[in-house]
């Protein structure tokens, strides 16, 4: 298994297309900071950032990915390894090389110009979202074999989970307008993962906007020490459930 | 007439000669008692209070004479009295540390009372656990200066204020420090008068609070971590020069509420971290200028029922959301402020921008009107809704609008 990992991990990261993701968030983090008057600001501008950029590269990439190594992985099938194993160093390997693109483009910056707990809260956010998306695209390409409609399916994924789920929120809050729904908005923040990670980091930033009507909810929710563990546990349920399902997909799937 | 003249010099001669009796009181002095001090004392004299505990219930001054303490004194109140009730003119209580007033529920218990006087001042005491700190009641011309007042309110039934003024006209409060009462500073029916150099910190309720207190003048006093903020209500003729309102979060917190106030100036104030800096309604005719908005959640509500206020040269910076209003319908001017949000250009390097900046953005409405929908503030469908909303004004208010937008931070 450390052996696929590693030659995964070599093989993506010599990828063109990672080198150019990781120059240009780098570049764009960079110019975030030094043309805002304050860092504050510049952390906003890359928060819009690291919630949409980061998660269509990541789960676009992965699709891609997988669907050309699709002979590498016949061969490695018919070699005496698990296939639990072959997956699992795939999702390693993508996850891996990903992160570290990621650190090294926005979380270095990020240390550099704004090293406190807001962006500690940041970088943590997005590494996440770049593991959760890539087990996703593990989940979208495990369904299909057509490579096509993968990757259909992942780009729709990313639009539900950047755009579409949000705006169905919004349709259900204007529905459900006379009734207290503060409750109701933990418990959805917790079926986006992109959701789960703005609002922690939000709630690190515009603490003053958030403190009052709703925002005492929210803050005593995700505020204290429980409900920050509790978020980071979702996301990490957000890793583990699709790769799992993936992982049961491809076990039995037929090559 | 010559009489007349005599009469005058005689009783003139007679005040001063009387003047300047210092009275000393002190535990090994034949005087032990304040309160016997007093009523030996005459018009003019001084009473000069040795270091030591003193429990008098309720030292009363009627006399126009000067009481101070030499070292800060201790008058303790034993938590079932009123400390020092004065009723008089010119009179003068100064240096003395005063703990533990009562508390009732009938009667108002503070530390230093002042009744029905004119020019009495109450300078440079220490205030501790008291339940109403100083307390001015239908007077004139008093002076309230440089008092530490510090309580240990929990709720704001219990708890009384720090400094207390009903009815009274002309007075000058400087340079106190007042903390964790119900309101720090209450007035009521007061006239012209001036704050000045305040700190109110902490305390269960309001920072300030007054109400039907017309032209008075509040300036460099600084208003911080109150569980309400500020709120004032019902005057006119306000001045509020450079003052500092500064974190006051929670969801009935702000910077500074007004409330059915005309006719005022408002100006060099800084407001920092608030969940709302300063909330408008009812308020007419105010003008608004040179403030500096800092980091609030929502750096002005106005409520659409406040008409004729002008806001020009101010600051917005790192605020959430600039404006919030509650309606469509626009009397209020915005002219030449900065906002850090403004995404405007300037061709002809006038340093005003040439398109109107809108304050008031969608989602700030939609928060208005259905809080919950909080969880959603900067997600991709929020950012796409009020780009729209910037391009095709639909839910704001399309009048609400800084046709000067200017393109630096004015150096204030």
């Amino acid at each position: 298994m450390k052996k696929i990992l590693k030659y995964v991990i070599v093989d993506i990261i010599q990828n063109k297309i990672v080198l150019i993701y990781t120059f240009l968030l780098l570049l764009i983090s960079l110019s975030v900071f030094n043309l805002e008057s304050n860092s504050a600001k510049g952390l906003l501008s890359l928060l819009n950032i690291i919630l949409i950029l980061v998660p269509l590269i990541s789960i676009i990439f992965s699709t891609i990915y997988i669907y050309n190594s699709s002979e590498f992985i016949e061969l490695l099938v018919s070699q005496p390894v698990k296939r639990k194993s072959i997956w699992l160093s795939l999702f390693g390997g993508l996850a891996a090389s990903l992160s570290l693109a990621f650190f090294i483009g926005a979380g270095i910056p990020i240390l550099l110009y704004h090293a406190d707990a807001t962006g500690i809260t940041m970088i943590l956010t997005g590494l996440f979202l770049t593991i959760i998306f890539v087990s996703i695209a593990l989940l979208a390409a495990g369904i299909t074999r057509d490579k096509a409609r993968g990757i259909g399916l992942s780009i729709l994924l990313w639009l539900y989970f950047s755009l579409i789920f949000d705006a169905l929120v919004l349709f259900f809050l204007f529905q459900f307008q006379d009734y207290p729904l503060e409750r109701a908005m933990v418990f959805f923040s917790f079926l986006n993962p992109i959701d789960l990670g703005r609002v922690q980091i939000l709630l690190q930033m515009d603490i003053s906007a958030l403190m009052g009507y709703t925002g005492a909810i929210f803050r005593e929710f995700f505020g204290n020490q429980v409900g920050v563990a509790l978020s980071f546990f979702g996301l990490f349920v957000w890793v583990v459930i699709p790769l799992f399902i993936s992982l049961r997909k491809f076990d039995k799937k037929d090559l | 007439m010559k009489k007349v003249l005599y009469i005058i010099l005689i009783s003139c001669c007679a005040v001063f000669s009387a003047d300047a009796k210092v009275i000393k009181v002190g535990k090994s002095r034949s005087v032990s008692s304040i309160q016997r001090a007093i009523d030996l004392s005459r018009n003019g004299d001084t009473v000069l209070v040795d270091p030591g505990l003193y429990q008098e219930k309720n030292i009363i001054i009627q006399k126009s004479i000067t009481l101070k303490g030499i070292n800060y004194p201790v008058l303790d109140g034993e938590n079932k009295y009123a400390i020092i009730s004065i009723k008089t003119r010119n009179a003068t209580v100064e240096g003395f540390k005063l703990q533990h007033t009562g508390r009732s529920e009938i009667k108002d218990l503070g530390a230093i009372m002042i009744y029905d006087s004119y020019k009495v001042s109450a300078l440079n005491n220490i205030l501790e656990d008291t339940n109403f700190g100083i307390y001015v009641q239908n007077s004139k011309r008093c002076t309230i200066k440089d008092n530490s007042i510090t309580a240990y309110g929990k709720d704001e039934v219990q708890s009384g204020n720090g400094i207390h003024c009903w009815r009274s006209d002309s007075l000058i409060i400087i340079g106190n420090k007042i903390k964790g009462h119900r309101d720090g500073l209450y007035f009521e029916f007061v006239k012209n008068s001036l704050i000045w150099k305040n700190v109110s910190t902490q305390n269960v309720r309001y920072g300030i609070h007054f109400m039907f207190s017309n032209r008075n003048t509040y300036v460099s006093n600084i208003f911080e971590r109150n569980e309400a903020g500020v709120a004032v209500m019902y005057s006119n003729h306000i001045h509020m020069y450079n003052n500092h309102f500064l974190d006051n979060w929670g969801d009935a917190a702000y910077g500074i509420l007004l409330k059915d106030i005309t006719d005022s100036d408002i100006s060099g104030n800084h407001f920092t971290k608030n969940t709302v800096g300063l909330h408008m309604e009812g308020c007419s005719r105010i003008k608004l200028y040179k403030n500096i908005f800092n980091n609030n959640g929502w750096a002005v509500k106005i409520q659409a029922s406040c008409d004729n206020n002008d806001f020009s040269r101010n600051n917005f910076i790192g605020n959430t959301f600039d404006i919030g209003t509650n309606g469509s319908l626009v009397l209020n001017t915005f002219t030449g402020n900065y906002w850090d949000k403004y995404e405007g250009y300037d061709l002809f390097k006038d340093n005003i921008g040439d398109v109107p900046y809108h304050p008031v953005s969608m989602y700030s409405m939609i928060i208005d009107s259905n809080p919950a929908a909080l969880m959603l503030f900067r997600s991709l469908i929020v950012s796409l809704l009020d780009k729209t909303e910037k391009i095709l004004p639909g839910v704001t208010p399309e009048n609400l609008r800084d046709n000067k937008p200017v393109m630096r931070p004015i150096s204030l």
